[in-house]
């Protein structure tokens, strides 16, 4: 039992990182007292930075179980956990200035950043049915206390209850789901669920089995939030602090869909034929009212959400084509759009006018020429969450749809093409407002340098990745590769 | 035997009744109790499954702390709950359907059950016969060795809701005057006492 | 099966008791008090007067932290009866594991107790 579990232990460093780091931290805020708020959010910064640096031993070995096969360890857990990691350790120091500035500078963010990022690593790594839902409710109960945490404002508490009833019903759905397919393969591993559920008589899966699968894909099209499970999204991202929604948006929606894309792969692959028409329809669905109903938003935190909706489909677009390909895809997708996402989210942290946040796509009026800096990095951003060539937002579109015609699924690609000249239209109008509009006025200054350097990065990573594309590719490559059987 | 599912209905019967009335009754708090009978009856239902800690969990915690919990929010919230009611009968109807959807969901479901063939071998490996040991004991060896992990991880879950409802309803409330023990304990005769000489004819 | 539903037996015939002699309780005054309704026996009595607002105030907030606090502890210890039932099987693994368990939560109670969230004034 002892070697077992020290081998055990040797593998979830990066989670044990995590959680004695939190746990550490809270008391160290709990003993120093609300001062302690900027000391614990640069030293969780650094369990992190701990836990990334562990997450990367051991790659490029092959699968390896833990905990009774409850958990795996994997290339594509390590990919997936390196850009949550990268996500939770890059807002942190963005959120500092902006709490300060709302008054609601505690050490607790830090923290619930940290057990929120727990989570999503044990999501990841989830082996099991069990391991999934417990990884996924630590995940979504801090987030639901992170979307609330300014508590003395109205829009904020209303993101977190409403992110809490759909999130609670969304589990529910997913309980459901996992408890019939529990029911009818007598398991719950998902080493043994596909040993099972591959072994058919000929006749397909029984119906309860694609009862579960649907219920269970529904709870993870919620934490994913692809259309028809997406209507919480708008309300919570737009109420939800500005640096906690560019958490939400970066690390919680890899997360979910790095256990999106293993549950579908790994336990249910043989099932593909039941589940890939759920993912073709979610991501037809997704992408077009990503394209559609962001085309009416004036509040730009808003429209990053329909527009997140939007790349959930793109990605999903990778997923249904399957294969190593399609993996390939959805992990080059969601690297690619998690940097411009922060970069995004980071151009409206920077955003501040006369002590107000600017949240108004009619506040930029003129940003070219009150902040050029800022105004280019954010039009070079639209321009690649439009996906032209060549900035990076471009590639992560192209790998899907070549995987998807390269799967057959011509049509599904069109439908992406198209979606993605329609949502064209509202990232250039943001563009033509900064550069095209009259000025409104300065932004205040200074910009908070992690803000700064944040922004930088993101806007140079997304306009030079196309000199040097392989390296993302031949890591993406390679933990794809980790997940298929 | 006759006894048993005599029993299974009566508790059965009571619950589904109960849970009607949860969402039919006017006042709030009559809803809450009905909540707790209905807590009540299930648990009885899982005593006759054998799962008996199901059960006493459910009396503990459901209807010991749950459901208080449930009283607490019902009067501290200060909504008018006739008003809330309103719209019952609009939303009946697409609630009604998504309840029938489940319906014959799960009536296909339960026509078709089969436990797959090849399920057989992973299924019969760990839950050991009802009279061999208690259902209490069975969970117990299992859920601290084989399942350490999802274990540790709830615990886990509880520190981040302990962190969460302090995070957002603790307020520090200005101008309370706390008594600190140790405080009164550490002042001396010279800290508490000053003695002034007073000359004489001078005042203090 | 059957021998542990024998040992509930006694609580299924305590409950059918406990129903029955409430049904009777209350029929009892139903059919043997004298029923004569009367709408002064509902008025506020004398010098008393009809209640202002509702009788429905709002509770403080603190009252649900503490509920909540008391959930949370409630189903530790929920965890520590099959650990009670078992120990003698799952060894010193299974001590250790709980050990653990109960070391996360009592991170917390600090932190409760630094924060003053048991302290009610």
């Amino acid at each position: 039992m002892t070697a077992a579990l020290s081998n055990d232990l040797v593998l979830a460093i990066p989670e044990l990182i995590l959680a004695i780091g939190a746990m550490a931290l809270l008391l160290l805020g709990a003993f120093r007292g609300e001062g302690a708020a900027g000391l614990v959010n640069w030293a969780a910064v650094g369990v992190l930075a701990l836990a990334a640096w562990a997450t990367l031993a051991g790659t490029g070995e092959a699968p390896r179980l833990a905990f009774s096969r409850l958990f795996v360890v994997d290339d594509f857990a390590r990919f997936m956990k390196l850009l949550v990691l990268l996500g939770a350790a890059l807002t942190l120091p963005m959120a500092r200035s902006f709490m300060a500035r709302a008054g609601a500078e505690r050490f607790e963010f830090g923290v619930l950043v940290l057990l929120a990022t727990l989570g999503m690593l044990v999501m990841i790594s989830a082996n099991d049915l069990i391991t999934l839902y417990v990884g996924l409710e630590l995940q979504s109960l801090a987030l639901y206390v992170l979307a609330a945490f300014l508590r003395d404002d109205a829009k904020s508490t209303e993101a977190g209850l409403k992110y809490f009833v759909l999130g609670a019903l969304s589990s529910g759905m997913l309980l459901y789901g996992a408890s019939l397919i529990y029911g009818f393969s007598g398991t719950t591993n998902f080493v043994d669920l596909a040993a099972t559920l591959g072994h058919g008589d000929g006749t397909g899966p029984a119906i309860g089995v694609v009862v579960g699968i649907v219920f269970l894909s529904a709870g993870l099209a919620f934490k994913v939030s692809a259309v028809p499970f997406h209507m919480w999204t708008p309300d919570v991202y737009e109420g939800a602090p500005t640096p906690v929604t560019a958490f939400f948006a970066a690390a919680p929606k890899v997360a979910a869909m790095a256990l999106f894309v293993r549950t579908m792969i790994s336990p249910l692959g043989d099932l593909a034929p039941q589940w890939q028409q759920i993912i073709v329809f979610m991501a037809v669905a997704s992408m077009l009212l990503g394209a559609f109903a962001a085309i009416g938003q004036s509040n730009l935190k808003r429209l990053l959400a329909y527009s997140s909706i939007g790349h959930v489909g793109y990605a999903l677009v990778g997923l249904a084509a399957g294969g190593l390909q399609g993996v390939r895809g959805v992990l080059v997708y969601m690297a690619i759009y998690m940097v411009m996402t922060l970069g995004s989210f980071g151009c409206l942290l920077a955003m501040r006018r006369g002590g107000q946040m600017v949240e108004r796509v009619d506040e930029l009026g003129g940003l070219s020429r009150t902040n050029p800096m800022l105004a280019f990095v954010l039009a070079a951003l639209m321009f690649s969450l439009a996906g032209i060539p060549p900035l990076a937002g471009f590639f992560a579109k192209y790998f899907v749809f070549v995987a998807a015609i390269d799967a057959g699924l011509v049509v599904l690609s069109v439908i992406g093409m198209l979606a993605s000249v329609v949502s064209g239209f509202y990232y250039l109008r943001v563009v033509k407002v900064m550069y095209f509009d009259d000025a409104v006025g300065p932004l205040d200054r200074p910009i908070p340098l992690p803000v700064r350097l944040v922004v930088t990065a993101s806007g140079l990573l997304t306009v030079l990745y196309f000199i040097v594309p392989a390296p993302l590719l031949v890591s993406a490559e390679a933990a794809a590769k980790s997940l298929m059987p | 035997m006759n006894l048993e599912v005599l029993v299974f209905y009566l508790f059965a019967s009571i619950t589904v009744a109960a849970a009607v009335m949860v969402i039919s009754a006017r006042n709030p708090v009559h809803s809450v109790l009905f909540l707790i009978l209905a807590f009540f009856n299930a648990a009885g239902l899982f005593l006759l499954c054998g799962a008996e800690f199901l059960a006493m969990i459910l009396v503990i915690v459901y209807v010991g702390a749950v459901a208080v919990l449930f009283l607490f929010v019902v009067m501290m919230l200060d909504i008018n709950f006739a008003e809330l009611r309103q719209g019952f009968l609009q939303y009946l109807p697409i609630g009604g359907l998504i309840g029938v959807i489940l319906l014959v969901e799960l009536a296909l479901v339960l026509g078709s059950w089969t436990i797959l063939p090849s399920a057989g071998g992973v299924a019969a490996a760990q839950t050991p016969a009802i009279g061999d040991i208690t259902n209490t004991d069975a969970l117990g060896r299992i859920l601290y060795t084989h399942y350490l992990l999802p274990f540790q991880l709830a615990g886990m879950i509880l520190l981040v809701a302990m962190v969460g409802a302090i995070v957002l309803t603790l307020r520090a409330r200005p101008g309370v005057r706390r008594q600190s023990i140790s405080a009164q304990n550490a002042r001396t005769k010279e800290l508490a006492a000053e003695l002034k000489k007073v000359s004489s004819g001078q005042g203090v | 099966m059957d021998a542990l539903l024998k040992e509930y037996f006694p609580i299924l015939v305590f409950i059918g008791i406990a129903g029955g002699l409430s049904i009777v309780m209350i029929l009892a005054s139903l059919v043997a008090g004298p029923q004569k309704p009367d709408p002064e026996k509902l008025s506020a009595y004398e010098c008393g007067f009809d209640p202002f607002v509702d009788s429905r105030g709002r509770f403080d907030v603190r009252f649900y932290l503490v509920s909540i606090l008391f959930i949370i502890f409630d189903l530790e210890v929920a965890f520590l009866f099959p650990w009670a039932v078992s120990l003698g099987d799952i060894g010193v693994f299974g001590f250790w594991s709980m050990m653990i368990f109960l070391g996360v939560l009592t991170v917390g109670f600090v932190y409760e107790w630094k924060k003053g969230a048991l302290e009610w004034e």
